[in-house]
Protein backbone atom coordinates (compact mmCIF):
# COMPACT_ATOMS: atom_id res chain seq x y z
CA UNK A 1 0.00 0.00 0.00
CA UNK A 2 3.01 2.65 0.70
CA UNK A 3 4.44 2.44 -2.71
CA UNK A 4 1.88 3.44 -5.03
CA UNK A 5 1.27 6.46 -2.28
CA UNK A 6 4.93 7.22 -2.24
CA UNK A 7 5.26 7.61 -5.69
CA UNK A 8 1.98 9.49 -5.94
CA UNK A 9 3.66 11.69 -3.42
CA UNK A 10 6.79 12.15 -5.79
CA UNK A 11 4.79 13.16 -8.54
CA UNK A 12 3.14 15.65 -6.65
CA UNK A 13 6.08 17.45 -6.01
CA UNK A 14 7.05 17.39 -10.08
CA UNK A 15 5.83 15.65 -12.62
CA UNK A 16 8.34 12.96 -13.53
CA UNK A 17 9.50 10.03 -16.03
CA UNK A 18 9.68 6.39 -14.72
CA UNK A 19 13.28 6.57 -14.44
CA UNK A 20 13.35 9.66 -12.14
CA UNK A 21 10.81 7.90 -10.06
CA UNK A 22 12.93 5.04 -9.18
CA UNK A 23 15.99 6.68 -8.37
CA UNK A 24 13.97 9.11 -6.22
CA UNK A 25 11.93 6.09 -4.00
CA UNK A 26 15.63 4.27 -4.02
CA UNK A 27 17.25 7.06 -2.76
CA UNK A 28 14.73 8.04 0.70
CA UNK A 29 12.47 4.79 0.61
CA UNK A 30 14.06 1.50 -0.84
CA UNK A 31 17.15 1.73 1.04
CA UNK A 32 16.62 -1.64 2.17
CA UNK A 33 14.86 -3.17 -0.40
CA UNK A 34 14.93 -0.95 -4.27
CA UNK A 35 12.15 -1.39 -6.55
CA UNK A 36 12.62 -2.64 -9.81
CA UNK A 37 11.50 -1.12 -13.25
CA UNK A 38 8.47 -3.48 -13.10
CA UNK A 39 6.89 -2.47 -10.57
CA UNK A 40 7.58 1.27 -11.05
CA UNK A 41 5.98 0.97 -14.33
CA UNK A 42 3.05 -1.66 -12.97
CA UNK A 43 2.44 0.99 -10.28
CA UNK A 44 2.45 3.40 -12.49
CA UNK A 45 0.02 1.87 -14.97
CA UNK A 46 -2.55 1.30 -12.18
CA UNK A 47 -2.48 4.29 -10.82
CA UNK A 48 -2.96 5.81 -14.24
CA UNK A 49 -6.09 3.10 -15.02
CA UNK A 50 -7.44 4.35 -11.25
CA UNK A 51 -7.08 8.17 -12.99
CA UNK A 52 -4.60 8.93 -10.13
CA UNK A 53 -1.79 9.93 -12.77
CA UNK A 54 -2.08 11.00 -16.59
CA UNK A 55 1.26 10.67 -18.87
CA UNK A 56 2.49 13.38 -21.09
CA UNK A 57 5.05 12.92 -23.53
CA UNK A 58 7.87 15.08 -23.61
CA UNK A 59 11.38 14.55 -24.35
CA UNK A 60 13.25 11.88 -21.83
CA UNK A 61 14.54 12.87 -18.74
CA UNK A 62 17.81 11.37 -17.33
CA UNK A 63 16.89 7.33 -18.47
CA UNK A 64 15.15 6.67 -21.59
CA UNK A 65 11.28 6.77 -21.91
CA UNK A 66 9.80 9.83 -23.24
CA UNK A 67 6.37 9.29 -20.80
CA UNK A 68 6.06 11.58 -17.92
CA UNK A 69 3.84 10.96 -15.28
CA UNK A 70 1.82 13.39 -13.69
CA UNK A 71 -0.71 13.86 -10.83
CA UNK A 72 -3.94 14.21 -11.06
CA UNK A 73 -6.50 16.29 -8.63
CA UNK A 74 -7.87 12.57 -7.44
CA UNK A 75 -4.18 11.96 -6.69
CA UNK A 76 -3.10 14.90 -4.85
CA UNK A 77 -6.65 14.16 -2.80
CA UNK A 78 -5.52 11.14 -2.14
CA UNK A 79 -1.98 11.71 -0.87
CA UNK A 80 -3.24 14.86 1.18
CA UNK A 81 -5.65 12.46 2.96
CA UNK A 82 -2.66 9.84 3.29
CA UNK A 83 -0.62 12.06 4.81
CA UNK A 84 -3.03 13.42 7.14
CA UNK A 85 -4.61 10.11 8.86
CA UNK A 86 -2.43 7.99 11.29
CA UNK A 87 -2.04 4.79 10.88
CA UNK A 88 -3.50 2.12 13.14
CA UNK A 89 -0.95 1.45 15.84
CA UNK A 90 0.24 -1.70 15.51
CA UNK A 91 4.03 -3.48 15.72
CA UNK A 92 6.23 -2.59 12.83
CA UNK A 93 5.09 0.88 11.63
CA UNK A 94 8.88 2.47 11.15
CA UNK A 95 8.77 1.71 7.08
CA UNK A 96 5.31 3.75 7.16
CA UNK A 97 6.10 6.65 9.79
CA UNK A 98 9.24 7.24 8.17
CA UNK A 99 7.47 7.07 4.36
CA UNK A 100 4.68 10.13 5.67
CA UNK A 101 6.68 12.14 7.65
CA UNK A 102 9.63 12.27 4.87
CA UNK A 103 6.69 12.87 1.88
CA UNK A 104 5.30 15.62 4.09
CA UNK A 105 8.67 17.61 4.44
CA UNK A 106 9.18 17.45 0.76
CA UNK A 107 6.02 18.68 -0.18
CA UNK A 108 5.76 21.55 2.52
CA UNK A 109 2.92 19.91 4.30
CA UNK A 110 3.50 20.23 8.32
CA UNK A 111 5.14 16.67 9.45
CA UNK A 112 5.02 17.70 12.94
CA UNK A 113 0.69 17.96 12.81
CA UNK A 114 1.37 14.65 11.49
CA UNK A 115 3.18 13.40 13.95
CA UNK A 116 1.14 14.83 17.19
CA UNK A 117 -1.78 12.72 15.50
CA UNK A 118 -0.32 10.16 15.55
CA UNK A 119 1.62 9.89 19.05
CA UNK A 120 -2.50 10.74 19.93
CA UNK A 121 -3.33 7.67 18.26
CA UNK A 122 -0.69 5.62 19.55
CA UNK A 123 -1.27 7.09 22.94
CA UNK A 124 -4.58 6.02 22.85
CA UNK A 125 -4.05 2.28 21.86
CA UNK A 126 -1.81 2.64 24.69
CA UNK A 127 -4.50 3.40 27.03
CA UNK A 128 -6.58 0.66 26.49
CA UNK A 129 -3.93 -1.60 26.43
CA UNK A 130 -2.91 -0.13 30.29
CA UNK A 131 -6.52 -1.04 31.00
CA UNK A 132 -6.92 -4.44 29.55
CA UNK A 133 -3.25 -4.99 31.63
CA UNK A 134 -5.17 -3.33 35.18
CA UNK A 135 -8.07 -5.31 34.39
CA UNK A 136 -7.32 -8.51 32.89
CA UNK A 137 -5.12 -12.00 33.85
CA UNK A 138 -1.19 -12.27 33.86
CA UNK A 139 -2.05 -13.61 30.15
CA UNK A 140 -3.70 -10.40 28.80
CA UNK A 141 -1.20 -8.23 30.99
CA UNK A 142 2.02 -9.88 28.82
CA UNK A 143 0.45 -9.53 25.63
CA UNK A 144 -0.83 -5.97 26.28
CA UNK A 145 2.93 -5.39 27.69
CA UNK A 146 4.11 -6.66 24.10
CA UNK A 147 2.14 -4.01 22.47
CA UNK A 148 2.89 -1.46 24.91
CA UNK A 149 6.30 -1.83 24.31
CA UNK A 150 6.41 -1.60 20.40
CA UNK A 151 4.16 1.14 20.75
CA UNK A 152 6.92 2.65 23.24
CA UNK A 153 9.26 2.23 20.70
CA UNK A 154 7.15 4.07 17.67
CA UNK A 155 6.74 6.73 20.52
CA UNK A 156 10.61 7.58 21.29
CA UNK A 157 10.98 7.37 17.27
CA UNK A 158 8.41 9.66 17.09
CA UNK A 159 9.55 12.20 19.51
CA UNK A 160 13.25 12.09 18.11
CA UNK A 161 12.12 12.71 15.07
CA UNK A 162 10.13 15.87 15.71
CA UNK A 163 12.91 17.14 17.63
CA UNK A 164 15.13 16.65 13.96
CA UNK A 165 12.40 17.99 11.68
CA UNK A 166 14.08 20.96 10.70
CA UNK A 167 17.23 19.46 9.91
CA UNK A 168 15.43 16.77 7.86
CA UNK A 169 13.48 19.22 6.31
CA UNK A 170 16.90 20.73 4.98
CA UNK A 171 18.30 17.43 3.87
CA UNK A 172 14.82 16.09 1.82
CA UNK A 173 13.76 19.08 0.52
CA UNK A 174 15.13 20.66 -3.02
CA UNK B 1 -15.89 20.62 36.10
CA UNK B 2 -12.82 22.22 35.85
CA UNK B 3 -11.05 22.21 39.16
CA UNK B 4 -7.19 23.41 38.33
CA UNK B 5 -6.84 25.99 35.42
CA UNK B 6 -3.49 27.89 33.79
CA UNK B 7 -4.10 30.90 31.93
CA UNK B 8 -1.80 32.11 29.71
CA UNK B 9 1.44 31.49 31.72
CA UNK B 10 4.34 32.74 31.47
CA UNK B 11 7.53 32.27 33.73
CA UNK B 12 11.33 33.12 32.98
CA UNK B 13 14.21 32.11 34.88
CA UNK B 14 16.79 34.75 34.73
CA UNK B 15 16.51 35.64 30.59
CA UNK B 16 15.69 32.06 29.89
CA UNK B 17 11.97 31.49 29.08
CA UNK B 18 10.34 28.20 30.68
CA UNK B 19 6.65 28.96 30.04
CA UNK B 20 5.74 31.19 27.24
CA UNK B 21 2.08 31.73 27.54
CA UNK B 22 0.94 27.59 28.73
CA UNK B 23 -2.73 27.08 28.99
CA UNK B 24 -4.28 23.97 30.81
CA UNK B 25 -7.27 23.24 32.38
CA UNK B 26 -7.86 20.05 34.56
CA UNK B 27 -11.16 18.40 35.19
CA UNK B 28 -12.29 17.46 38.78
CA UNK B 29 -11.01 13.97 39.80
CA UNK B 30 -9.50 13.94 36.09
CA UNK B 31 -5.81 12.50 35.58
CA UNK B 32 -3.80 14.73 33.39
CA UNK B 33 -0.50 13.67 31.89
CA UNK B 34 2.13 16.28 31.27
CA UNK B 35 4.66 15.17 29.18
CA UNK B 36 7.84 16.83 26.59
CA UNK B 37 11.08 16.46 26.27
CA UNK B 38 13.28 17.69 29.13
CA UNK B 39 14.04 21.17 29.21
CA UNK B 40 10.40 22.08 27.84
CA UNK B 41 8.87 23.71 30.76
CA UNK B 42 6.85 20.96 31.97
CA UNK B 43 7.61 20.16 35.42
CA UNK B 44 7.91 24.43 36.08
CA UNK B 45 4.19 24.40 34.75
CA UNK B 46 3.29 21.37 37.53
CA UNK B 47 5.39 23.94 40.76
CA UNK B 48 3.23 27.00 39.19
CA UNK B 49 -0.18 24.80 39.28
CA UNK B 50 0.81 23.68 42.48
CA UNK B 51 1.38 27.55 43.54
CA UNK B 52 5.37 26.59 44.26
CA UNK B 53 6.21 28.95 41.62
CA UNK B 54 4.18 32.32 40.74
CA UNK B 55 3.97 33.18 37.15
CA UNK B 56 5.51 36.23 36.02
CA UNK B 57 2.30 36.39 33.90
CA UNK B 58 -1.03 34.98 33.42
CA UNK B 59 -3.28 33.55 36.30
CA UNK B 60 -3.65 30.18 38.25
CA UNK B 61 -7.17 29.34 38.99
CA UNK B 62 -7.88 26.64 41.76
CA UNK B 63 -11.51 25.89 43.16
CA UNK B 64 -12.74 29.18 41.18
CA UNK B 65 -10.03 31.19 43.28
CA UNK B 66 -7.16 32.57 41.54
CA UNK B 67 -4.03 31.15 43.60
CA UNK B 68 -1.45 33.17 41.81
CA UNK B 69 -2.15 36.42 43.52
CA UNK B 70 -1.56 34.37 47.00
CA UNK B 71 1.36 35.38 49.39
CA UNK B 72 3.77 33.05 50.39
CA UNK B 73 1.60 31.94 53.53
CA UNK B 74 -1.52 31.69 51.42
CA UNK B 75 -0.08 28.92 48.99
CA UNK B 76 1.68 27.52 51.65
CA UNK B 77 -1.73 26.69 53.83
CA UNK B 78 -3.51 25.89 50.08
CA UNK B 79 -0.44 23.34 49.55
CA UNK B 80 -0.63 21.84 52.80
CA UNK B 81 -4.80 21.68 53.07
CA UNK B 82 -5.55 20.85 49.26
CA UNK B 83 -2.60 19.11 47.40
CA UNK B 84 -0.16 16.30 47.89
CA UNK B 85 2.68 15.56 45.78
CA UNK B 86 5.27 12.46 44.70
CA UNK B 87 8.47 13.58 43.38
CA UNK B 88 10.61 11.65 41.62
CA UNK B 89 13.01 10.26 44.56
CA UNK B 90 10.52 10.17 47.26
CA UNK B 91 12.54 12.72 49.21
CA UNK B 92 11.79 10.81 52.38
CA UNK B 93 12.97 12.51 55.48
CA UNK B 94 15.66 9.81 56.21
CA UNK B 95 15.67 10.49 60.51
CA UNK B 96 11.92 9.17 60.50
CA UNK B 97 10.61 5.70 60.35
CA UNK B 98 8.74 5.21 56.86
CA UNK B 99 4.88 5.93 58.84
CA UNK B 100 6.37 8.72 60.72
CA UNK B 101 7.01 10.22 57.21
CA UNK B 102 3.88 9.24 55.90
CA UNK B 103 2.23 10.84 58.93
CA UNK B 104 3.86 14.12 57.68
CA UNK B 105 1.10 15.85 56.28
CA UNK B 106 -1.17 15.34 58.85
CA UNK B 107 1.22 16.47 61.70
CA UNK B 108 1.72 19.76 59.55
CA UNK B 109 -2.23 19.84 59.58
CA UNK B 110 -1.93 20.30 63.38
CA UNK B 111 -3.54 16.52 63.67
CA UNK B 112 -2.20 14.77 66.38
CA UNK B 113 0.57 12.49 66.80
CA UNK B 114 -1.39 9.59 68.03
CA UNK B 115 -4.21 10.18 65.29
CA UNK B 116 -1.71 10.99 62.61
CA UNK B 117 -0.01 7.56 63.31
CA UNK B 118 -2.15 5.30 63.51
CA UNK B 119 -4.02 7.28 60.12
CA UNK B 120 -0.43 6.95 58.57
CA UNK B 121 -0.57 3.47 59.37
CA UNK B 122 -3.80 2.51 57.80
CA UNK B 123 -1.92 3.30 54.53
CA UNK B 124 0.91 0.33 54.52
CA UNK B 125 -1.01 -2.31 53.85
CA UNK B 126 -2.84 -0.54 51.16
CA UNK B 127 0.66 0.11 49.23
CA UNK B 128 1.55 -3.59 49.63
CA UNK B 129 3.94 -2.45 52.77
CA UNK B 130 2.15 -4.57 55.45
CA UNK B 131 4.91 -4.08 58.77
CA UNK B 132 7.42 -1.76 57.01
CA UNK B 133 6.13 1.11 58.86
CA UNK B 134 9.03 0.96 61.47
CA UNK B 135 11.35 0.65 59.02
CA UNK B 136 14.06 3.91 58.55
CA UNK B 137 14.03 5.21 54.75
CA UNK B 138 17.40 3.75 54.29
CA UNK B 139 16.44 0.09 55.21
CA UNK B 140 13.60 0.49 51.97
CA UNK B 141 14.03 -0.48 48.57
CA UNK B 142 13.77 2.05 45.95
CA UNK B 143 9.99 0.97 45.11
CA UNK B 144 9.18 0.86 48.63
CA UNK B 145 10.38 4.29 49.39
CA UNK B 146 8.33 5.71 46.60
CA UNK B 147 5.09 3.74 47.46
CA UNK B 148 5.70 5.40 51.10
CA UNK B 149 6.14 8.68 49.16
CA UNK B 150 2.92 8.12 47.11
CA UNK B 151 0.77 6.87 50.69
CA UNK B 152 2.72 10.67 52.28
CA UNK B 153 1.18 12.16 49.43
CA UNK B 154 -2.57 11.08 49.82
CA UNK B 155 -2.60 10.72 53.48
CA UNK B 156 -4.28 13.80 54.26
CA UNK B 157 -7.36 13.17 51.41
CA UNK B 158 -5.40 16.02 48.63
CA UNK B 159 -8.10 17.55 46.24
CA UNK B 160 -4.96 17.28 44.10
CA UNK B 161 -2.24 15.12 43.85
CA UNK B 162 0.97 16.27 42.04
CA UNK B 163 3.17 13.54 41.21
CA UNK B 164 6.91 14.54 39.31
CA UNK B 165 8.36 11.65 37.33
CA UNK B 166 7.23 9.28 40.08
CA UNK B 167 8.12 6.31 38.45
CA UNK B 168 11.34 7.80 37.15
CA UNK B 169 14.18 6.25 39.40
CA UNK B 170 12.41 2.88 38.90
CA UNK B 171 12.49 -0.32 37.26
CA UNK B 172 9.56 -1.14 34.52
CA UNK B 173 7.65 -3.33 36.94
CA UNK B 174 8.10 -1.57 40.52
CA UNK B 175 7.08 1.47 38.16
CA UNK B 176 3.95 0.19 37.25
CA UNK B 177 3.74 -1.49 40.26
CA UNK B 178 3.62 2.18 41.54
CA UNK B 179 1.10 3.68 38.63
CA UNK B 180 -1.18 0.83 39.24
CA UNK B 181 -1.46 2.37 43.03
CA UNK B 182 -1.47 5.69 42.00
CA UNK B 183 -4.34 4.93 40.07
CA UNK B 184 -6.57 2.72 42.06
CA UNK B 185 -5.82 4.95 45.22
CA UNK B 186 -6.71 8.44 43.24
CA UNK B 187 -9.72 6.59 41.85
CA UNK B 188 -10.69 5.04 44.95
CA UNK B 189 -10.35 9.05 46.61
CA UNK B 190 -12.23 11.39 43.74
CA UNK B 191 -8.55 12.69 43.73
CA UNK B 192 -7.59 15.17 40.89
CA UNK B 193 -4.03 14.06 39.59
CA UNK B 194 -1.54 15.83 37.38
CA UNK B 195 1.26 14.12 36.72
CA UNK B 196 4.41 14.78 34.93
CA UNK B 197 6.54 12.47 33.53
CA UNK B 198 8.67 11.68 29.60
CA UNK B 199 7.32 8.07 29.97
CA UNK B 200 4.31 7.20 27.44
CA UNK B 201 3.42 3.91 30.12
CA UNK B 202 3.23 6.39 32.44
CA UNK B 203 1.42 8.41 30.43
CA UNK B 204 -1.27 5.48 29.34
CA UNK B 205 -2.06 5.61 32.96
CA UNK B 206 -3.86 8.96 32.77
CA UNK B 207 -7.03 9.72 30.58
CA UNK B 208 -5.45 12.34 28.55
CA UNK B 209 -2.17 13.96 27.98
CA UNK B 210 -1.00 17.44 27.21
CA UNK B 211 2.27 17.86 25.82
CA UNK B 212 4.70 21.15 26.49
CA UNK B 213 6.94 22.01 24.35
CA UNK B 214 8.94 25.10 24.20
CA UNK B 215 6.95 26.39 26.79
CA UNK B 216 3.31 26.24 25.61
CA UNK B 217 0.81 23.45 26.08
CA UNK B 218 -0.32 21.31 23.30
CA UNK B 219 -3.21 19.69 23.86
CA UNK B 220 -3.34 16.17 22.34
CA UNK B 221 -7.29 16.23 22.60
CA UNK B 222 -8.05 17.62 19.56
CA UNK B 223 -5.30 16.08 17.35
CA UNK B 224 -6.50 12.65 16.83
CA UNK B 225 -8.14 11.53 13.60
CA UNK B 226 -12.00 10.63 14.53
Amino acid sequence: MTVPLTLLGLLEREPSHGYDLKRDYDAYFGRSKPLSYGQVYSTLSRLSRDGKVVMDEVGPGEGPDRKRYVITDAGATEVEAWLTEPVEPEPHLQTVLFAKVTLALMLDRSAQAYLDRQRTTHMRRMRELTEIKRSGSLVDALLADHGLFHLEADLRWIDLTASRLDALANEVRR
Amino acid sequence: MSLLTARDVTLSFGSTPALRGADLTVGAGEIVAIMGPSGSGKSTLLHCLAGILVPDQGEIMYDGRRIDTLGETGRSELRRDSFGFVFQFGQLVPELTAEENVALPLLLNGVRRARAIREAREWFPRVGLDGLGHRRTGELSGGQAQRVALARGLVARPRVLFADEPTGSLDSLTGEQVMDLLVESARGEGTTVVVVTHEPRVAAYADREVIVRDGLVHDMAGTAAS
